[in-house]
């Protein structure tokens, strides 16, 4: 048994009593959720919270709701949810093709999209999914709520925008039509961390040609998305050749560090294959895709 | 007769649903352990109890300059703090390890690897006890690590066992087999040699449970009782009253359920005597349980051999002869689990499943700052490194004639009127039939089929692998003459009881860590005397209440304590025939056996069942003279040679060409274990180890960077495979009993983890022949594949 540095611990009832609770309880407390990443660092004793604000009970922010051109969907859900939601597989494949490469059934039933986006793993799935489908980040603090967008809410490896006394409850994702998405990882075993993955999301004119696009890679060491890469693809017919200059580009876009996972000329390699694949993907899906 | 009435006559033969005997029955201990009432260590509460905590090294080699426990002695809740300056006044600081070395139990001197054992807090409770252990101060001198074992030899390298007298290198031992001038005069006229150097990398066995012990020492009658997670109760307990000075009557080893072992249990750990110690130094009982990391990073790992292999063959394919010269890495300390002969266990039987001209084979064992151990992961004593080594030479062999792996191995397969079979470094085969197998295993895979699909496929770019690997183990050892551990011969005990009623207790020297001894054991006794296995307790795992012998590992159970246990009930059943003889008035020798009774030789309605003799036994009839007022008997079973359990393993493998990943598709395993007592048992091994197989040959490697820090610490960092990394596995199987072994069982509880990684990686290999590629090292993670598929395969260490 591997055991964390001493620690209180309380239950919010409310999303307001979690927040004075933050407030309370000051910097060192930390809001627990599924607790899939803050609890094995509170084991090796990498991560000493003094306080647990454990959150679990918000049953307010485990929601997947519909409303006009904006899917929202409530900090608190859980991967399984949100990879058993018929409308997300319609809407936003990509988010069902990450969430089966998501850890574990064991994981995902506990795992919420908050405390994915919250810990800010630079290997981490949701964050990527996020910026490719340009979502939004609601958080709400002692003043209120403000709304962010992913490239301002996500500040860095593990740093998000959320403050100390803030929480973050939403993430809107908007509804675009003609669109399609996918992701796609590669990882030594099932449920370990990518050694590197990619996403992308495509929206395609009336001519066929692409309207919008977005590519994301996940730890490569790439903040944002691969702004290159949309730019020459943008108001083209997809295609075989665009997309091998696109891969070409998130290759060299990224930055990635050698680890156990694998040295840095075979990341960049996968940051060019899978961007290839999630292009073609997202482009036969947009394809297919007769509204929003 | 019908055959409803035959089974009516007798039913203690049974049926196929209800088997008093060999047969598929669902195993006696499962319903507590899925209604997770199993009792292991960590379940152990004693009154009174105090919980240690262990402070380890975080680096690899450093001098130990000074240690501080004042302020974890005064953190709430700390009774003691040991350190080894503590243990040296004991006499305890260093401990003998099972292969004539000693390690530290404390560091005195020096810390020699990261995550030695440097100081042990005892606390009211584990929180108090992990807490405390950031309160010590050490003051560490670190000194330059040797962690390439490719170097550990030079001249300039820094001595790790300035301890030892007179020591002034890194050099364990030089060990070889078979002939060298033999082997080098027929290399040097064989038509085709090939050679490469084949990286076995340290893996961990990693069981569900960790190492752990509950030590309660009664200081009035001066007695212990240790309660620990320990594949060996018995060595355990002759070691502990060597090192500990404790007479041995006066120790009590209980070895409970065992959440897996592998080989990590084999080995007494500093951990255990630290709890004894603890209880010793503060009159209470003290539990030590480990955590994930430091059984990651301090327990016994298993192979790290840098194998230099190189094989002989004429030109149409018959393989003359093997050779190696291989790097041992054993850590800090030379605490290998071994037979005290065979310091590289049985590597020696590398020449694999072939008829070979000569062999020879040389093993150099070198210190480095890594943690001690090469015991273990069901290996056989290094049986798995053997066969990893020949199978991927011979499919180097068969590349290099571009000819079929599989028509290359039936080539060569050691035919069944050659057994027993004895082999150029030692070995006495004692049975098998390998073509077989071999051929049960194509048939099964649809082999040619598979070839023509790959051909199809790389024609369209696709990376598809078929590999194959024949293994021969030699496990259950020993004969004791030849085989000891510590001076204790490799023998097995089992005692047996039958109640007045005709309920029986098995008692064994072995003990399971998952096996199902509980089943197994109950269905030999069943099959030779006719009880049912339900009305068979077997006991395994306490002193107390077990007779000596050596313990599981190496698959010894079945092969050593099995045929115990066969010969205990026919020695008990033999009892039985002159009771029943005084029971029904006739004489012994005119009475037969079925299974279950005695009846008079032509009139089977006159005898006497198994239950209704123990009752006589015990009861009021006139015993013959010289036979005891019991069904009670004992035995000590030495094997007269090992068993050679063997199999034909087939792996396909897709490989992903743009990402390098691997699937493996599906597996066929064929086995031979000789005579099968519970096939679901079996299959339950089979499937595990092939589990297992997966997880080294695709993902496992316990690495260390430049500076010796351990880089699989966790399960974050060290991968146990999955449900979802393995195909539905199809097994096999063929039946050669060993004729040397009372039931001809040959044990099955390593088979599948040495046989699947050749299997693997050859399809691996196979795979990425397109690429010219003859060999990689294990293991095949995406970007080592990919590596290999960009004509830069590198070893992993």
């Amino acid at each position: 048994m591997q055991i964390p540095a001493s620690f209180d611990y309380v239950r919010a009832s409310t999303v307001d009593d979690a927040i004075s609770l933050l407030e309370r309880h000051g910097p060192e407390s930390r809001v627990v959720a599924g607790g899939h990443s803050l609890l094995p660092m509170m084991k090796l004793r990498l991560a000493r919270p003094e306080w647990l604000i454990d959150i679990n009970e918000l049953f307010e922010l485990d929601f997947v709701l519909r409303d006009a051109n904006t899917l929202r969907v409530g900090a608190m859900t859980r991967h399984a949810t949100l990879l058993e939601s018929p409308e997300i597989a319609r809407l936003f494949p990509i988010v069902a093709d990450a969430e089966r490469v998501i850890a574990d059934p064991t994981v995902r039933n506990r795992g919420t999209i908050g405390g994915s986006l919250c810990q800010a793993d630079p290997a981490e799935d949701l964050s990527t999914v996020c910026k490719v489908l340009r979502a939004e980040a609601v958080i709400r603090g002692p003043g209120g709520e403000r709304v962010l967008s992913m490239h301002d809410f996500h500040k860095g490896p593990y740093e998000t925008a959320v403050a100390h006394n803030e929480l973050l409850v939403e993430v809107r994702f908007p509804i675009r039509p003609h669109s399609g998405s996918a992701y796609e990882k590669v990882e030594r075993r099932v449920g370990d961390w990518a050694v590197v993955a990619a996403g992308a999301a495509v929206s395609l004119a009336s001519d066929g040609t692409i309207d919008d696009v977005t590519i994301g890679l996940t730890a490569v060491g790439i903040e944002g998305t691969v702004t290159e890469a949309e730019t020459l693809l943008r108001g083209h017919r997809p295609g075989e050749e665009l997309f091998v200059a696109a891969g070409r580009l998130a290759a060299l876009a990224s930055d990635p560090v050698a680890d156990q996972r694998g040295p840095v000329d075979y990341k960049r390699h996968l940051a060019d294959e899978l961007t290839r694949r999630v292009l073609r993907r997202a482009a036969a899906r947009a394809g297919e895709a007769q509204e929003g | 007769m019908t055959i409803i009435e035959e089974r009516a006559a007798n039913p203690a033969a049974g049926d196929e649903n209800r088997p008093i005997g060999y047969g598929r029955i669902q195993r006696k201990e499962d319903p507590r352990f899925v209604r997770g009432k199993g009792h292991y260590v960590d379940d152990i509460v004693l009154p009174g109890m105090l919980h240690g905590a262990i402070l380890r090294s975080p680096v690899a080699h450093a001098r130990l300059v000074s240690i501080d426990t004042s302020a974890a002695l005064a953190h709430p809740g700390v009774v003691a703090v040991i350190t080894g300056q503590d243990l040296l006044g004991l006499k305890l600081a260093w401990a003998p390890t099972l292969s004539a070395d000693v390690q530290a139990v404390l560091a005195t001197d020096k810390v020699r690897f990261q995550g030695q054992e440097v100081a042990f807090v005892i606390a009211e409770d584990r929180y108090a006890a992990r807490d405390a252990l950031e309160l010590i101060e050490v003051d560490y001198d670190v000194l330059p690590p040797v962690i390439d074992v490719r170097t550990a030899l030079d001249p300039g390298a820094p001595v790790i066992r300035d301890d030892l007298e007179g020591r002034t290198d890194n050099h364990i031992f030089d060990w070889e087999a078979g002939n060298s001038a033999e082997t080098d005069a027929v290399f040097a006229s064989a038509d085709v040699v090939v050679s490469q150097e084949v990286v076995y990398p340290r893996v961990h066995p990693a069981p569900m449970e960790t190492c752990g012990a509950v030590a309660d020492f009664e200081p009035i009658e001066g007695a212990l009782t240790l309660y620990e997670t320990s594949q060996a109760p018995h060595a355990h307990r002759t070691l502990f009253a060597i090192v500990s000075g404790i007479p041995e009557h006066k120790i009590r080893i209980v070895s409970p359920d065992i959440g897996g072992g592998f080989g990590n249990k084999v080995g007494i750990y500093p951990g255990y005597i630290l709890a004894v110690v603890g209880s010793i130094v503060t009159g209470r009982p003290v539990k030590w349980m480990e955590d994930r990391s430091e059984n990651l990073m301090s327990t016994s790992f298993a192979r790290d051999y840098i194998m230099q292999g190189e094989i002989a063959a004429t030109k149409d394919g018959k393989i003359l002869a093997v050779r190696s010269t291989v790097l041992a890495d054993h850590g800090a300390f030379n605490a290998t689990a071994q037979p005290t002969k065979y310091p590289a266990g049985f590597f020696h039987i590398f020449t694999g499943s072939y008829d070979l001209q000569a062999a020879h084979c040389k093993v150099t064992g070198v210190y480095t700052n890594k943690a001690p151990g090469g015991v273990a992961y069901a290996c056989s004593f290094r049986v798995t490194e053997a066969v990893y080594l020949v199978e991927r030479l011979v499919d180097m062999l068969a590349h290099k004639l571009e000819m079929d792996p599989a028509k290359l191995r039936l080539m060569n397969l050691i035919k069944p009127e050659q057994f027993p079979y004895k082999n150029k470094t030692g070995w006495e085969y004692d049975s098998g039939n390998y073509e077989q197998a071999l051929r049960k295993s194509m048939e099964m895979a649809g082999y040619d089929d598979l070839r023509r699909e790959q051909q199809e496929k790389r024609a369209r770019g696709e990376l598809m692998g078929i590999g194959i690997s024949f293994f021969t183990e030699t496990v259950g050892a020993g004969p004791r003459k030849h085989m000891d551990i510590v001076g204790l011969g490799m023998a097995d005990g089992a005692e047996l009881r039958i109640h007045p009623t005709g309920k029986a207790v098995v008692r064994i020297s072995v003990q399971s860590q998952g096996q199902g001894h509980e089943t197994t054991f109950a269905q030999i006794v069943a099959e030779e005397i006719g009880i049912p296995p339900e009305d068979i307790d077997v006991v395994h795992g306490d002193t107390d209440q077990t007779p000596f012998g050596l313990g599981t590992y190496g698959s010894r159970s079945t092969p050593v304590s099995g045929a115990a246990v066969a010969l205990v009930a026919r020695k008990v059943r033999e009892k039985a025939k002159f009771i029943a003889a005084a029971m029904l008035e006739a004489r012994p020798e005119d009475l037969e056996w079925e299974k279950g009774r005695w009846f008079v030789k032509g009139d089977p309605s006159v005898g006497k069942t198994m239950a209704e003799i123990a009752m006589g036994a015990h009861g009021t009839v006139t015993l013959p003279e010289g036979i005891d007022g019991n069904l009670d008997a004992e035995v000590t079973y030495d094997p007269p040679n090992l068993t050679f359990p063997f199999g034909a393993y087939i792996c396909v493998v897709d490989v992903d060409p743009g990402t390098g990943h691997v699937t493996v598709r599906r597996f066929i395993a064929v086995d031979d274990c000789g005579t099968r007592i519970n096939p679901m048992i079996i299959e339950g091994q089979v499937h595990g180890g092939l589990t297992d197989g997966v997880g080294m040959a695709l993902m496992q490697f316990i690495e260390f960077d430049k500076e010796g820090n351990n880089l699989g610490g966790t399960f974050m960092d060290y991968l146990i495979p999955t449900a979802l990394e393995v195909p539905d596995w199809e097994t096999g199987f063929t039946v050669t009993p060993s004729p040397h072994h009372p039931i001809g069982a040959k044990g099955i509880g390593e088979s599948a983890t040495v046989g699947s990684p050749p299997a693997i990686v050859n399809a691996v290999v196979d795979a990425l022949a397109p690429f010219g590629i003859t060999h990689m090292d294990m293991p095949c993670t995406p970007a080592r594949v990919w590596e290999a598929m960009q004509g830069r395969p590198r070893p992993p260490i």
